[in-house]
């Protein structure tokens, strides 16, 4: 695009961004201070991901943008038109096509391989905000490896409710080292991230923060040796392509009661039903009269 | 110093800007001890509690601690890591407000069971059975456990704070007036308390008071300070019933006998 430079960031920038990139996959789940900058963005709409993405971008680098798993939502939708228009990359909604994924909520369905990047976007880097006001305190925290904290807050939970109460950012450990929060996808998204074969990237634009897992990197849920990680889903199949093994989404359809479960990843669900796979409320690909469809 | 101190301080100095609070103080104390550290108002005895328990660096002087397996550590050039393990484990400190050691959102058995978590235990119901255990120990009823510190009286606070800190089976703990701010009868019930689990446990105590009855109940020595310097030192009994230094004289004579 003329007047801008590739992928919309100055060179030195992206260079200021790469090092503090490259910090963080070298101290996997540590959070490393940034120059965040002013981006054409409202803060939590993903400025830190953008940021991150711009700086990793190639010119033959193929990008998908998923927002709560789908790649047709506002946010997804601005945000790959944003990079096609300023970086003039290619762009899919096809994660095994996909050389960077940015996403926000989700980690997709379909397993990442060597060689990809997923960048997430973070609203709140520091995982023990709620319970430690103090930055400074939780910086010492980090650094001591000190974090009683986290597990007094899991005891809390299960002591009032009978259960760990946390269903989405659910905090992890990385490399056995550092406490991390892994953005808010589900904890049903968490497993995923435990020796993921791509590298795993983390921005957060207002609170200026990036961190990392690298490829092949032990990340694990908090939990008690009694009360294990749960991974929550609903207790459905996708009505549209009858998936067990997804996380679903949750559709009113009428004022009546009617709901749908749907898969919350888009490609997934559109990958399996171009396979022929059809669920109790789906039509098959190429039918007429897909009503269901439309709620989509 | 001896072969067996378990703390020890050898010229510990401490200025605050043209305030000395702290003049070439020796302290030593053994395993299973109770040793109370008496004074007025600014004679220097947080201050020196602070700095034997590495929360304040001395200007001068050393403190060194003895580990389980007699290896010496001298406790202000540790490394900060290995200062925070000890006092999440071995250590322990009690403070005057319990408000400041407690977390007053977080229920009275998740209080009792932090330092068990940050120890690295990971079993729910453990955790749970040793706070129930310690809310017994310290006189707190075990129906309470889910109950939030902020419900619980001034007295019930303190002996929370207790049952939280000795619940590691600390084999040192510094007490900064831990009978202070409560009325006379649940000064005497928290301190028949403190008694008995020091007791039974053979926990070294390094205890801060203003109160010569205080220390006359659960001190075994007693080291008195006045402007940053220590006076007078020795066994409770003998300092207390036989006063050398005038300074001693006085505080022991002008304590009220009711």
């Amino acid at each position: 695009m003329k007047g801008y430079n590739f992928a919309y960031l100055d060179e030195q920038t992206k260079r200021m961004i790469r090092r503090a990139i490259l910090k963080a996959v070298a101290i996997p789940g540590h959070q490393i201070p940034f120059g965040s900058r002013e981006i054409p963005l409202p803060y939590g709409w993903g400025t830190g991901g953008i940021q991150v993405t711009a700086a990793i971008l190639g010119a033959d680098d193929r990008l998908k943008v998923i927002d709560q798993g789908a790649d047709d939502t506002t946010n997804a939708v601005s945000i790959r038109r944003f990079f096609a228009r300023t970086a003039d990359v290619a762009t899919t909604t096809k994660t095994a096509d996909a050389t960077v994924i940015q996403t926000r909520h989700r980690i997709p369905e379909t397993a990442l391989r060597d060689g990809q990047i997923i960048v997430y976007q973070v609203p709140q880097p520091e995982p023990m905000y709620r319970l430690e006001p103090s930055r400074v305190e939780t910086r010492r925290m980090h650094a001591l490896a000190d974090y009683g904290l986290m597990h007094v807050k899991l005891y809390e939970d299960i002591a009032r409710l009978g259960h760990i109460g946390i269903s989405y950012d659910y905090p992890v450990m990385v490399n056995a080292r550092y406490l991390m929060a892994p953005s808010p996808i589900p904890a049903f998204d968490n497993p995923k991230m435990h020796m993921m074969p791509a590298l795993q990237l983390f921005g957060a634009g207002r609170e200026k923060r990036i961190y990392a897992v690298p490829p092949y990197t032990e990340v694990r849920s908090l939990d008690f040796v009694d009360h294990p990680f749960h991974p929550a889903r609903a207790p459905h199949a996708c009505g549209l392509c009858g998936a067990g093994d997804s996380y679903l989404d949750e559709v009113l359809t009428d004022d009546r009661g009617g709901r749908l479960f749907v898969c919350s990843d888009t490609d997934y669900c559109e990958t399996r039903r171009a396979d022929g796979q059809v669920g109790a409320e789906g039509v098959p690909v190429g039918m007429p009269g897909g009503a269901v469809e439309a709620t989509q | 110093m001896s072969e067996t101190t378990l703390l020890s301080a050898r010229g510990v100095s401490l200025s605050f800007g043209a305030i000395q609070a702290l003049v070439g103080v020796d302290a030593d104390l053994w395993p299973g001890e109770v040793l109370a550290i008496v004074g007025e108002s600014g004679s220097g005895k947080t201050t020196l509690l602070n700095v034997l328990s590495g929360r304040a660096a001395p200007g001068t002087g050393a403190v060194w601690y003895r580990t389980p397996d007699g290896q010496l550590l001298d406790v202000h050039t540790m490394p900060a890591p290995a200062l925070r393990r000890l006092h999440r484990s071995d250590w322990g400190f009690v403070h005057q407000d319990p408000r400041q050691n407690l977390r007053m959102g977080v229920t009275a058995g998740g209080n009792v069971g932090e330092r068990l978590m940050a120890q690295g235990s990971r079993h729910y119901g453990h955790i749970r059975d040793a706070a129930r255990d310690w809310l017994v120990q310290t006189e707190i009823d075990p129906k309470r456990i889910d109950d939030l510190p902020r419900t619980f009286s001034g007295g019930m606070l303190q002996r929370l704070q207790i049952a939280r800190t000795l619940v590691t089976h600390p084999r040192l703990v510094f007490m900064d007036e831990p009978t202070g701010g409560l009325d006379v009868s649940v000064q005497a019930r928290l301190l028949d308390l403190i008694r008995s689990l020091v007791a039974r446990f053979g926990i070294a105590v390094v205890l801060v008071t203003h109160d010569i009855a205080v220390a006359r109940l659960l001190a075994h020595r007693t080291m008195v300070m006045q402007g940053g310097r220590v006076v007078e030192t020795g066994l409770t009994d003998q300092v207390l019933d036989d006063p050398q230094h005038a300074y001693t004289q006085l505080l022991v004579s002008s304590v009220l006998n009711a």
